[in-house]
């Protein structure tokens, strides 16, 4: 069951140009908030819908929500200081599965983030795959090295770690048999692209899809996307029913 | 002083209170009943129901606008059928008005839903003839008197509960229509639906939603609505619910004045889920401000200016 309530800022940290790492004390949220579940935050009263915010983290009663400023309301979110308080729904969705002896998390960009709590909360050996534009816009590295036992960094203009996208470390690292498990969270074509590579090796996929959210509970249906389960179609909802879907089971 | 009274003789229905959830931003209430308990509501208009399941429109389905949304779900529901199997039984459990939204391609359709849902004893009927998301039925139904009157009577000989119609603003004369309903013999009236709407990425030059145009709801359209409940509450007797971007008891208040005997909430709900708890309570406070005993006295209160 997802709770109402009000968060203090307890602070808001710098990550690149426009991406804030904010530290909220949620209690209520943190208890019980899983890996690749979000929240949905109200944005000051000049923006009608609340903004979904993927959990980063939990530490005690708190909860990091890493926003990259590209709206009216995510922008809104990345000003907020210490003290401020937070009209706060979650914890919401559906999240990663962190069960398995050999996890790959393959991250992209601002889909980054949540993969870290996942991280922290799998047992098994844990791998990243980390994909950026550049080099100054890359997030969380040392938390990820931190809480993984190899970090794998690649930016679109090898400005740091390796040129090129996700999927060639993905492939080599699929291709020695090192994971038994693909979590990924990053833009659409970058989840088809690793779903379908990683079921070309037999590897199950969890993809932590994106949409346009209206209630963000699963009354509006408004965050459709389509599956096919046991050979039927369905319109699912990413607020409730994912973010996170067996990449099996999105139609692409 | 005795708390005034908030419950509502609606066309023969009883409210507890006038605030109503909106068709389609509430679903069947099994989310919204986890965040408040239902029957604090007046009443649940449900996800709008069709004979067969409606998978809806491809997504984007929503679009922010300046103190708006633009929406195009388009019908997705799991029909009406698996609504009285599953879903009316939860929503039984709670102690509120529950009202059957139905939408149809056809005449026929209408009245197979009328017919189902008035035999599983949902306390009313709402007849969507106002959808802007289907390409079938909704809408067109709505767009003209003669139309109006003949969805209307024919579900109006299938239904065993009171009738109520929910007209869409998207006409040249919403009173015509209203007056058409009415005399088709409906119950009651709902209004507005959405109005239609469109956005366009400058960048791409595609449409925001994959349907191109949606449904606009939300504070932006409150006195769209607002005028034409009023106009409507002149041209007919029947009763009126009124919706539109209502999100404080104040809009809920002005709404009442204007003509309508119950309000919808909807859009208001996605950025606050108790805003109908809270429009309720307002308007309890504005009452007991006013020292009147009961909300239905400010149906049609409105004291308009002679010109």
């Amino acid at each position: 069951m997802p709770e109402l309530c009000l968060g203090r800022v307890a602070d808001n940290k710098k990550l690149t140009e426009t991406v804030r790492a904010l530290t909220v004390e949620a209690e209520a949220i943190a208890r019980r908030a899983a890996p690749g579940q979000f929240v949905h935050i109200r944005c000051g009263a000049e923006n009608l819908l609340r903004r979904p915010i993927s959990i980063c983290d939990v530490s005690g009663g708190a909860v990091t929500l890493v926003v990259e400023a590209r709206g009216a309301g995510t922008d809104w979110l990345a000003r907020r200081e210490p003290e401020d308080v937070l009209d706060i729904l979650g914890p919401l969705g559906n999240g990663f599965d962190t069960g398995g002896r050999r996890i790959l998390l393959v991250g992209g960009g601002i889909g980054v983030p949540p993969l870290l709590y996942a991280a922290k909360k799998a047992a098994g050996v844990k791998r990243a795959i980390l994909g950026f534009q550049t080099e100054h816009r890359i997030l969380l590295e040392e938390e990820f090295k931190n809480a993984c036992d190899e970090v794998f960094i690649t930016t679109d203009d090898g400005s740091a770690g390796e040129q090129g996208h996700v999927t060639a470390p993905l492939k080599r690292l699929l291709d020695r048999g090192a994971a038994d498990a693909v979590l990924a969270c990053g833009p659409r074509p970058m989840l088809r692209a690793v779903y379908e590579l990683a079921s070309q090796y037999g590897v199950p996929c969890q993809v932590s899809m994106e949409e346009r959210m209206g209630c963000g509970i699963g009354a509006c249906l408004v965050c459709a996307c389509q599956t096919r389960e046991n050979g039927q179609l369905h319109m699912r909802h990413v607020c409730k029913d994912g973010p996170v879907f067996r990449g099996e089971a999105v139609v692409w | 002083m005795v708390a005034p009274q908030l419950n509502v003789n609606f066309a023969g229905v009883r409210f507890k209170t006038p605030v109503v959830a909106a068709s389609g931003t509430f679903g069947f209430g099994r989310e919204y009943g986890e965040l408040f308990d239902l029957s604090r509501l007046g009443g649940i208009c449900v996800k709008g129901l069709t004979v067969k399941e409606r998978h809806g429109n491809p997504p984007p389905r929503i679009a922010e606008t300046p103190m708006g949304i633009l929406n195009s779900v388009g019908l997705q529901n799991p029909g009406a059928d698996v609504f009285i199997e599953k879903e009316l039984p939860f929503l039984r459990r709670y102690d509120t008005t529950i009202i059957a939204n139905i939408s149809g391609n056809t005449v026929e359709e209408y009245c197979e839903l009328a017919e189902k849902l008035s035999e599983a004893r949902v306390d009313m009927l709402e007849v969507n003839i106002s959808c802007p998301n289907v390409k079938a039925g909704g809408l067109a139904f709505g767009t003209t008197a003669k139309s109006a009157a003949l969805v209307t009577e024919a579900v109006k000989k299938h239904s065993s509960v009171p009738v109520m119609v929910k007209l869409s603003p998207n006409v040249t004369d919403i009173t015509e229509i209203a007056r058409a309903a009415e005399g088709a013999g409906a119950d009651a009236l709902s209004l507005i639906n959405t109005l239609l709407g469109m956005r366009i990425d400058i960048e791409t030059r595609r449409p925001v939603l994959k349907n191109n145009t949606g449904g606009l709801s939300g504070p932006a359209i409150f006195p769209v609505a607002l005028r034409m409940v009023w106009q409507v509450s002149a041209a007919v007797k029947i009763p009126i619910m009124g919706m539109g971007g209502i999100s404080k008891a104040e809009d809920a208040v002005e709404m009442l004045l204007a003509g309508a005997s119950l309000v919808c909430v909807g859009t208001a709900l996605f950025s606050d889920p108790l805003a109908a708890l809270r429009i309720t309570e307002g308007i309890g406070a504005y009452l007991e401000r006013k020292r009147l005993d009961s909300v239905s006295q400010l149906t049609g209160k409105v004291q308009p200016y002679q010109l």
